[in-house]
């Protein structure tokens, strides 16, 4: 079982990747979605994976082993701020699609004069 | 008044200016009148246990760890300082109201004026080189404020930037000096520093020190070669030129080598460094002085050549000079303030501030007339003025200095300096004020209102009156000059008077003053020559320099950004996994300590859902539409799998966050484009596809290996299943962690989530108020719309379902301290019962009947949840210690109520607001004003945008 989590993380990891490489924004954005997902269960896996053991504890009953709460605590908030994050970074895509009629991330290649002037 | 009040004054002040500037322009003036005033005061209730030789300190360990303390310490330097600081600042705060126009932003103005005060007084008082150095960038910056103060004004911004940058590297110099002085003397307060001269000046690392010291006083105070600044500096508003250019700032140089004086004096070095670039600076600043046209001008190169003359006293190291120096920054402090307000007031007034369009305005503004010769004359050094009194102990100390091996170097040079600057100060007066009144001034000339002349007079009165009395000044700058000593040498037993016979300090002075007339008789065909002569111009060189440091960062870094974010991702993706490769083989890797669990039936087809999903999702991302549904099938199969792994609330919460993005995405791609069309090369996707394969073997590999193996050390995990229970009086240990062992995170995120909100938010307002608006306009639908807007099913079910999910939602938050739940997944929850109803009924119909702005939702939110962990202050318990109870309520079971609960709902409003003005500001975008949104929730619209053959061929 461990061993199908891990390509769960691998599968997901090299997808999320390969959208990531790609010109238009809307693939990029699915491709940190994929990353976010990988992540957040590599956050989640760092308590090791435990069957029917929630951690919610019982009360009376002693000696019950939990599974570790304390990754899932971390991993829940990273899920809701992912969101957040997603969402500014849908915004900024639309934005500069709406403004520019463009919808690629790579600046266009500029001659040196161009750079010049942004840069100063 | 303690001595924090009188730093922190200022700066609690420099808030009122701002806030009363609708009040008006007295108010503001006054308020800041007022502020300084109270610190001006404070300062001198601490006057008698000073001028009886104490120090007076206050301090607060800071970062103790790092020797940054927050100590100040008020001796006879220190109060000296700051009484300049303070009471010029009055007379500058009261000219100003009269100086600055209407149209000027007062507030703003005495803001930033109240700032540098603040900076300045904390200089002053600093006990710790560490803060010292906090208030010297802190002056840096505000002056940088002031000088840029206007912006319309180009020489105003070149100006600013140029003080920054050339203050701001002194300072940078200076940290470096500050920490090896900190090291070598084992502590970085001064009062432990100044008692190791030894130590210090034996130390290998005296000379570095020094330098880099000596570079920030340098800088700061226009030293030759880094005066250039200061001339572009006077693009300030007079006020400001003169309280930091005359008065204050370019002090703080000086004052700091006073201050420094007992441990870094008296070496070889310090000696031929300071002294040489103080008598350059001095004799060099006299020179272009004279030449200069603008008023201003001149006595900003006059200005460079007296901090030159105080630097070079600084530089001999004998106790008489220091006493010189002390004496003359009272003196220069009070006849330069004043000039600069006289030359303020003729811009002011006949709005020029060329000497060669003036000329016979002693009739016409004989206040200003008086004031401006007195001033002119005192630093001229003509007796019965103060200017003379220092004057004359300067050329004393030049006729004992031997500077390179020569007796004459110093005393010639001084008189020479002596004598430029004496006949600068004629000709500010002859040509401004004597001579034939003319009749093409740019305004009529007359004098202002006594708001205006007021303050340079009351300079005016010290200068006298030193000058005639000058036993009145004795004891004071005698006092000053015993704490600048310490215990390295004694006071000079020399009285201050006017007539010490005749010493060759007063034929040097005789000299200079006779050939100040003569230069000043041959001005016209000196300045011939003058102009003539080819001389480097600072600016230009400057420019020149920053434009080749600039060029020279491009030519590192352009090649580097070319712009293309794909390939940083590509870069980034290898250099990371390469640093892990490393880590990988350069460290242990251990034995295995778990079994591998077997895999089940159901697991193994989770599995290949996910993967499957997955996979096609890369191949067929080009259709959106489609790879939004498989995405979201790889989400459901992640919250699935933790429900799986024994984590309900992480299923829960990615569960109702799938459905949100999906939505959001769905907006998005309302209008974006459908395909994403093919653009890169079969070579780039086989190279994007290795490395994105090698980041994904990595990710696994890592997995891998530690899913098999049990933590190195111990986890704190064991800590928070012990007190869930115990200390936070919740069963469900996740929830108890987010709202109490890690509240302060979660405080964090939700501010976080709020911020990303209101940026989507500020993002839609900018666009929408743009060119963008008209597109979006006219935009034209790339798809067949639906004719049925608001379909009935949809429109009866989601309003039937709202009050359930709300039912749902409260009770997903109440038991989400025992049970799965909690706030986080409650506002998730509740917030998709809100977006249903815009869905199904539209924008105008929900947003009629929505009572509270998202923003306020997420304020009230971060406000409930900060107020909640600041009422533990109350019990004396640090911010967020959370603290429960339990309550019986017939006929009711015993429930619990936790201060937790309450921060938990803080957090569900911050949730519940910051998703819905995400999705809110998205769907504005796609609102149209001539758009008919009925109040009924059947609209059909029948008519189509679209020819019927479209439809056909969008449906086929």
């Amino acid at each position: 079982m461990e061993l199908l989590v891990a390509s769960a993380i691998g599968v997901l990891t090299a997808a999320g990747l390969y959208l990531v490489f790609r010109m238009r924004t809307f693939p990029v954005i699915l491709g940190i979605s994929l990353l976010t997902y990988a992540v957040n269960i590599f956050l989640f896996a760092s308590g090791r994976l435990t069957i029917g053991a929630p951690p919610i504890l019982q009360k009376g009953v002693e000696g019950i082993t939990y599974t570790d709460p304390l990754p899932q605590a971390l991993v829940l908030t990273a899920i809701v701020i992912s969101f957040g994050m997603t969402a500014v970074v849908v915004m900024i895509a639309l934005g500069a699609y709406l403004g520019g009629d463009d919808d690629t991330v790579n600046d266009a290649p500029k001659d040196d004069a161009a750079r010049q002037e942004d840069a100063t | 008044m303690s001595l924090f009040l009188i730093v922190a004054l200022p700066f609690l002040g420099a808030l009122l200016p701002g806030l009363m500037y609708q009040a008006g322009r007295a108010a503001c003036a006054g308020i800041t009148f007022t502020v300084t005033l109270s610190a001006f005061i404070g300062l001198w209730t601490n006057a008698p246990a000073v001028f009886a030789g104490e120090v007076v300190t206050v301090g607060v360990d800071w970062l103790p760890l790092l020797g940054l303390n927050f100590n100040l310490m008020l001796d006879g330097l220190g109060f000296f300082f700051a009484m300049l600081i303070l009471g010029i600042g009055l007379l500058i705060i009261a000219y100003a109201r009269f100086y600055l126009s209407r149209s000027d932003n007062m507030g703003e103005f005495f803001t930033y004026l109240l700032l540098f005060q603040g900076a300045m007084v904390g200089i002053v008082l600093s006990d710790n080189i560490l803060l010292l150095l906090v208030f010297w960038e802190l002056t840096s910056l505000s002056s940088f404020l002031l000088i840029g103060y206007w912006k319309h004004l180009p020489e105003g911004r070149q100006g600013a930037r140029m003080a920054l940058t050339v203050t701001g590297m002194g300072g940078l110099a200076m940290i470096g000096g500050m920490l090896i002085l900190g090291q070598i003397a084992g502590s970085y307060d001064l009062s432990v520093i100044l008692q190791n001269r030894d130590l210090i000046q034996e130390s290998p690392y005296y000379v570095p020190a020094l330098l880099l010291i000596l570079l920030g006083c340098f800088t700061k105070s226009a030293q030759f070669p880094f005066h250039f600044w200061l001339p572009h500096a006077m693009a300030a508003p007079t006020p400001v030129s003169a309280y930091l250019h005359s008065a204050t700032m370019v002090k703080a140089g000086i004052f700091l080598m006073a201050r420094m004086w007992p441990v870094l004096s008296g070496t070889p070095e310090w000696f031929v460094i300071v002294t040489t670039a103080g008598l350059i600076t001095m004799v060099l600043g006299a020179v272009i002085a004279l030449f200069k046209h603008d008023l201003k001008a001149l006595l900003a190169f006059s200005t460079v050549s007296h901090l030159g003359l105080i630097t070079m006293l600084l530089g001999t190291g004998t106790a008489f000079g220091a006493m010189a120096a002390m004496f003359h920054i009272l003196n220069h402090a009070t006849f330069k303030a004043a000039l600069f307000m006289s030359a303020g007031i003729i811009d002011h007034e006949t709005h020029t501030r060329d000497i060669r369009r003036l000329g016979g305005l002693r009739h016409l503004m004989p206040i200003t007339f008086a004031i401006a010769t007195l001033g002119a004359l005192s630093m001229a050094g003509i007796p019965l003025l103060n200017g003379f009194l220092s004057k004359e102990m300067m050329l004393e100390e030049a006729h004992h200095t031997v500077l390179f091996g020569s007796h004459w170097l110093v005393p010639v040079m001084a008189t020479v300096g002596s004598l430029f600057s004496a006949a600068y100060c004629f000709r500010l007066i002859s040509h401004t004020f004597l001579g034939p009144k003319r009749d093409d001034y740019p305004a009529k000339p007359h004098d202002p209102g006594p708001g205006m002349w007021l303050p340079p007079a009351i300079l005016i009165v010290p200068v006298i009156l030193i000058g005639v009395a000058p036993f009145l000044a004795e004891p004071f700058v005698k006092m000053v000059t015993a704490s600048v000593l310490g215990e390295t040498a004694e006071v000079p037993k020399a009285y201050f008077k006017i007539w010490h016979g005749l010493v060759p300090a007063l034929w040097m002075s005789i000299i200079a003053t006779v050939g100040g007339l003569i230069l000043l008789m041959l001005y016209k065909p000196l300045l011939k020559v003058w102009d003539n002569t080819p001389r480097p111009e600072a600016k230009i060189i400057f420019e020149a320099l920053v434009e080749s440091i600039v060029s020279l960062a491009q030519k590192l870094v352009l090649p580097l950004h070319n712009g293309s974010f794909s390939r940083y991702a590509a870069i980034g993706t290898v250099a990371i996994v390469g640093a892990g490769y490393y880590a990988w083989i350069t460290g242990t890797v251990g034995e295995p300590t778990r079994q591998m669990q077997p895999a089940m039936g159901v697991v193994i087809a989770g599995w290949l859902m996910l993967v499957s999903a997955t996979i096609g999702l890369v191949f067929l991302h080009r259709n959106r539409l489609f790879a939004l549904i498989l995405m979201g099938i790889a989400g459901l199969m992640v919250s699935v799998g933790f429900v799986f792994f024994s984590a309900p609330d992480l299923a829960m919460t990615q569960f109702t966050v799938e459905g949100v993005t999906i939505v959001l995405l769905l907006l998005a791609l309302n209008f974006l484009p459908n395909r994403t069309p093919i653009e890169s090369s079969s070579l780039q996707r086989g190279r994007d596809a290795v490395i994105a394969v090698l980041g994904g073997l990595a990710a696994m590999g890592l997995s891998y290996h530690y899913l098999l193996r049990d933590a190195v050390l111990p986890t704190i995990s064991a800590f928070h299943i012990d007190n869930s229970y115990k200390g936070g009086g919740g069963t469900n240990m996740v929830n108890v962690i987010l709202v109490d062992f890690r509240g302060f995170d979660t405080y964090g995120e939700i501010i976080v989530l709020g911020i990303a909100a209101l940026l989507i938010y500020a993002l839609t307002e900018a666009l929408l108020s743009g060119p963008v608006r008209a597109r979006l306009l006219n935009r034209k639908a790339d798809q067949p719309r639906a004719g049925d807007m608001h379909p009935m099913m949809m429109v009866v079910l989601t309003r039937v379902m709202m009050p359930i999910v709300m039912l749902v939602g409260f009770y997903i938050f109440l038991r989400g301290h025992n049970d799965p739940g909690g706030g986080f997944i409650a506002g998730l929850v509740v917030s998709i019962g809100v977006v249903m109803q815009y869905m199904a009924s539209g924008f105008n119909w929900t947003t009629a009947r929505l009572r509270y702005p998202y923003h306020g939702i997420i304020g009230a939110g971060v406000l409930v949840a900060g107020l909640t962990g600041i009422g533990s202050w109350f019990v004396s318990k640090p911010f967020l210690t959370s603290d429960f109870t339990y309550v019986r309520i017939p006929p009711f079971n015993e429930f619990e109520l936790a201060t937790a609960a309450l921060f938990d709902v803080g957090v569900f409003l911050a949730v519940v607001g910051a998703v819905m003005l995400t999705l809110e500001s998205l769907s504005r975008l796609a609102r149209r004003q001539d758009m008919p949104d009925s109040e009924h929730p059947m609209d059909i619209d029948p008519s189509r945008e679209d020819e019927p053959g479209d439809l056909a061929k969008g449906e086929a």
